[in-house]
């Protein structure tokens, strides 16, 4: 267990970033969060949401247009972006080699190979050769060999079959239970993250409309069912009424008194509420 | 070693679904006192489900006075639960008579199910697990 920096891993203050040309615009704006050290993040959002200009913004490799955003040195993070760029010339084995010399003192290569175990494919199979799914284990290889205290993964499931999913999931959580680490993994594939992240960061037009710990905002909001009537002082994220009957997601204020019945919602109904009202409640 | 199941469908929340496994493992004698549970990075390992959650479930049972961890070698288990456990007990016995009798009386699962929570909540009012 290392803690590599106690309490926060990750800091946006008013962060925003606009992309330049005739067609550019604020790619994310006025965007506020915390992230603790150790926690599994999901970020989540639509398409075109801000995540992978989030993502690149942590991982230092595009600069702020305003705000700030406190990150850790560049040796310290690992990332995995979506396009999954390797060396299509070099080797599995080439590859994890050159992962070791990139990173001399910290390079686990028992780790490296236990991702890319598993992945149905010879060490000295081509980068060329691999399919989507196996550049991704050895995109994910390289990341978890680094033994970064931060690991920033854009869409990292996207091109993984179920079993493979499962399986390098699983060694993500076992990497961040025995070391701690923080990750931030992006995906418009709720089921895929839920029950693995413990924090969410809900990205959409660029904006954060929700950010925190996953049990906190489950435990913010209420599912009602029941009669049509008012639902104040709760702020409704998202209503719908069928004859008489109400179903509303709100942020609640205080404990709901009323007719109605009451339940958490999951995180998917917590998500889907909150991406179906375009401007919705303030986190 | 108990193995755990996770079904992320279910409803009950995860952590909550490892502390009643490993209840019920304690119960049927799977789990007995000095046994190790698995540690966080071999269930996470399995599961794909978040470290902190079986943490938290440990930690409610170690509240319990169930398991206890002892720096640097793991969770281990300190009591056994309930005197119900085998599978040849009196009481277990008496139980399948009772469904057996039911059934012949007409009644399905669901019957049953309804008419033994409604006993359940009579008789144990107020010491639910939840």
């Amino acid at each position: 267990m290392t803690a590599h920096t106690e309490g926060i891993a990750l800091e946006a203050d008013l962060l925003g970033k606009k992309y330049g040309g005739r067609r550019g615009g604020w790619a994310l704006r006025e965007c506020d969060f915390a992230l603790p050290t150790g926690r599994i993040c999901a970020l989540v959002g639509p398409n075109g949401a801000g995540k992978s200009t989030l993502l690149a913004l942590a991982a230092g490799l595009t600069r702020p247009t305003e705000g700030t955003l406190a990150r850790p040195a560049r040796d310290d993070l690992a990332y995995v972006a979506q396009s999954k760029p390797l060396h299509p010339r070099l080797t599995v084995a080439d590859t994890l080699r050159m992962g070791r010399e990139l990173n001399p003192g910290r390079w686990d290569g028992a780790a490296a190979l236990r991702v890319v175990e598993g992945g149905g494919f010879s060490s000295d199979t081509l980068v060329h050769h691999l399919s989507g799914g196996q550049r991704t284990r050895v995109a994910l290889a390289l990341a978890l060999g680094k033994r970064a205290g931060l690991l920033l993964l854009d869409e990292p499931m996207a091109d993984l079959d179920p079993l493979a999913r499962h399986q390098l999931m699983g060694l993500l959580m076992a990497d961040a239970a025995e070391r701690g680490t923080t990750v931030v993994m992006s995906s418009h594939i709720l089921t895929e993250l839920e029950g693995s992240c413990d924090h969410l960061l809900l990205l959409a037009g660029g904006r954060i409309r929700l950010a925190g710990t996953v049990d906190d905002l489950l435990a913010a909001h209420a599912l009602l069912r029941g009669p049509v009537g008012d639902l104040a002082p709760h702020t409704v994220v998202d209503s719908r009424t069928t004859g008489r009957q109400l179903t509303a997601l709100v942020r609640r204020e205080g404990p709901v008194e009323g007719p109605w019945e009451t339940t958490e919602p999951s995180l998917e109904e917590l998500l889907l509420a909150h991406l179906r009202t375009p401007e919705g409640a303030p986190a | 070693m108990v193995e755990y199941r996770i079904d992320r469908r279910s409803g009950v929340a995860t952590y909550l679904q490892i502390v009643q496994q490993t209840k019920q493992a304690l119960r049927m004698g799977l789990l007995e006192p000095g046994d190790r549970l698995p540690t966080a990075r071999e269930v996470v390992e399995a599961t794909a489900i978040n470290p902190n959650t079986v943490l938290k479930a440990y930690r409610e049972l170690e509240r319990e006075g169930l398991v206890e961890a002892r720096r640097g070698l793991g969770t281990f288990v300190r009591a056994t639960l309930g005197t119900t456990a085998p599978a040849d007990s009196p009481l277990r016995g008496e139980l399948a008579a009772w469904a057996r009798r039911a059934r012949a009386a007409g009644l399905d699962r669901e019957d049953v199910t309804a008419l033994f929570t409604d006993v359940l909540a009579q008789h144990f009012e107020g010491d639910g697990e939840q």
